[in-house]
């Protein structure tokens, strides 16, 4: 297990009063905030600053912490001493607000147990539900998969520890998933307490970056380019659609970025399905011969043509 | 359960979430749930004096809830912020798009 200096992660002081805590982490939750920060695994900077902010802007937490000495680096191999924290009471639960399966090993050793220990003899209570995220390829929608993935949840060992666990699972993805919708496992959260029932574990799904589709809820777009020629008299093209290979028709005097939709190709679903909208883009030849160059000018020359006529300076 | 055992879940919004269930999928009071659904911050569907909530309102509350505490922010501010970071959101996948 690894040592986290929280005052490193806020880059504040020893000595930082509760106000340049609440500071720092209101800056770093600006520039790590995962919908929005460019910086490259935002997502688990930010974790790292919600677990050194659970425990600094906790006063029982950081004394508890504060007990543990200097003479620790970030990242340092770490075993808690025995009796660490004695005399600290925690008035919050072992985890904070938040999915207990997004704090470390460390902070789960360290203060997972006080929580934990302390619900020991109450009623039964329910587990917490968890969140992942699962990433599937967007291919696997069309006809439904098995994945196999691993979850880290926190469970309790038989001394009342909070330890994380790794656990296998093999969940089926149903045909006609959409992006953001969440499959639902019940019972595959975090154990009850005292016979409680266990939590649930909520899976996101989310579908890696397809080459040659863009995703909008059920529908698809597939950016298709043409020749000068299709789009001006028209033509039958092959279209690959994630069913197999289509023709289609581009209609006579067709304009560069025109969508054509070609109905029911989308995602499939249980009622409509999504559409598949096919973007026609005009690629020109390049005039990098003698004759080609002749012809654009015989063009130029045809057509008395200004796209630019109804730009006004 | 073995390793090779395959689970099968309940595909929301095939199912939706109860007041209660969405409340303990982000461990927050069912009271906190009910002001923002009675508010329209929280949109899902109320039918018969009950509430049903899907995928996307999963996914709101659980933004709601890091902006609010990561910034003490108002509910009220908390829905504009995120509805603004779904716009930009929107926005940048338009512009993939077309």
């Amino acid at each position: 297990m690894d040592y986290k200096d929280y005052y490193a992660v806020l880059g504040v002081s020893k000595t930082a009063t509760a106000d340049e805590i609440k500071k720092a982490y209101r800056k770093m939750a600006r520039k790590y905030h995962p919908d929005i920060s460019k910086v490259p695994n935002a997502e688990d900077k930010m974790k790292e600053v919600n677990e050194a902010n659970a425990v600094l802007a906790d006063t029982e937490k950081r004394a508890a912490y504060d007990q543990l000495g200097n003479s620790y680096q970030h990242g340092q191999n770490f075993q808690p001493p025995p009796d660490w924290n004695a005399g600290f009471e925690y008035s919050g639960d072992g985890m904070p607000n938040g999915d207990a399966a997004d704090f470390s090993a460390f902070f789960a050793d360290l203060f997972g147990q006080a929580g934990q220990s302390r619900q020991k003899g109450n009623h039964q209570r329910r587990g917490e539900d968890h969140h992942a995220k699962i990433f599937i390829d967007l291919m696997d929608t069309f006809k439904g998969v098995t994945k196999a993935i691993v979850i880290q949840t926190p469970q309790q060992d038989a001394a009342g520890h909070v330890i994380r666990q790794a656990r296998n699972l093999n969940v089926k993805i149903p045909k006609g998933v959409k992006q953001g919708q969440h499959i639902r496992l019940p019972g595959q959260g975090t154990p009850g307490l005292s016979g409680g029932p266990a939590g649930d574990l909520f899976l996101e799904i989310h579908f890696n970056q397809h080459d040659v589709y863009q995703v909008k809820e059920r529908d698809l777009y597939e950016n298709i380019a043409i020749t000068p020629w299709e789009a001006a008299l028209g033509a039958k093209i092959n279209v690959q659609t994630p069913d197999g290979e289509v023709q289609m028709k581009v209609p006579e005097n067709t304009k560069s970025g025109t969508k054509l939709r070609l109905k029911g190709r989308g995602i499939p679903t249980k009622g409509s399905s999504g559409d598949l909208y096919i973007v026609l883009e005009m690629v020109t030849p390049p005039a990098n011969n003698e004759k080609a160059k002749q012809f654009y000018e015989e063009m130029a020359n045809t057509f008395s043509f200004n796209p630019r006529q109804n730009t006004k300076a | 359960m073995t390793h090779d055992d395959v689970l099968i879940g309940e595909l929301l919004d095939d199912a939706s979430l109860s007041l209660v269930e969405l409340a303990q999928a982000c461990h927050v009071e069912e009271q906190w749930v009910l002001e923002r659904a009675e508010a329209g911050i929280i949109q899902g569907d109320y039918q018969a004096e009950v509430w049903h909530f899907f995928s996307e309102d999963l996914i709101r509350a659980r933004k709601l809830i890091t902006i609010e505490r990561s910034f003490d922010a108002d509910a009220e501010l908390a829905a504009l912020v995120a509805d603004l970071i779904d716009e930009i959101h929107q926005l940048k996948k338009q512009l993939k798009v077309t």
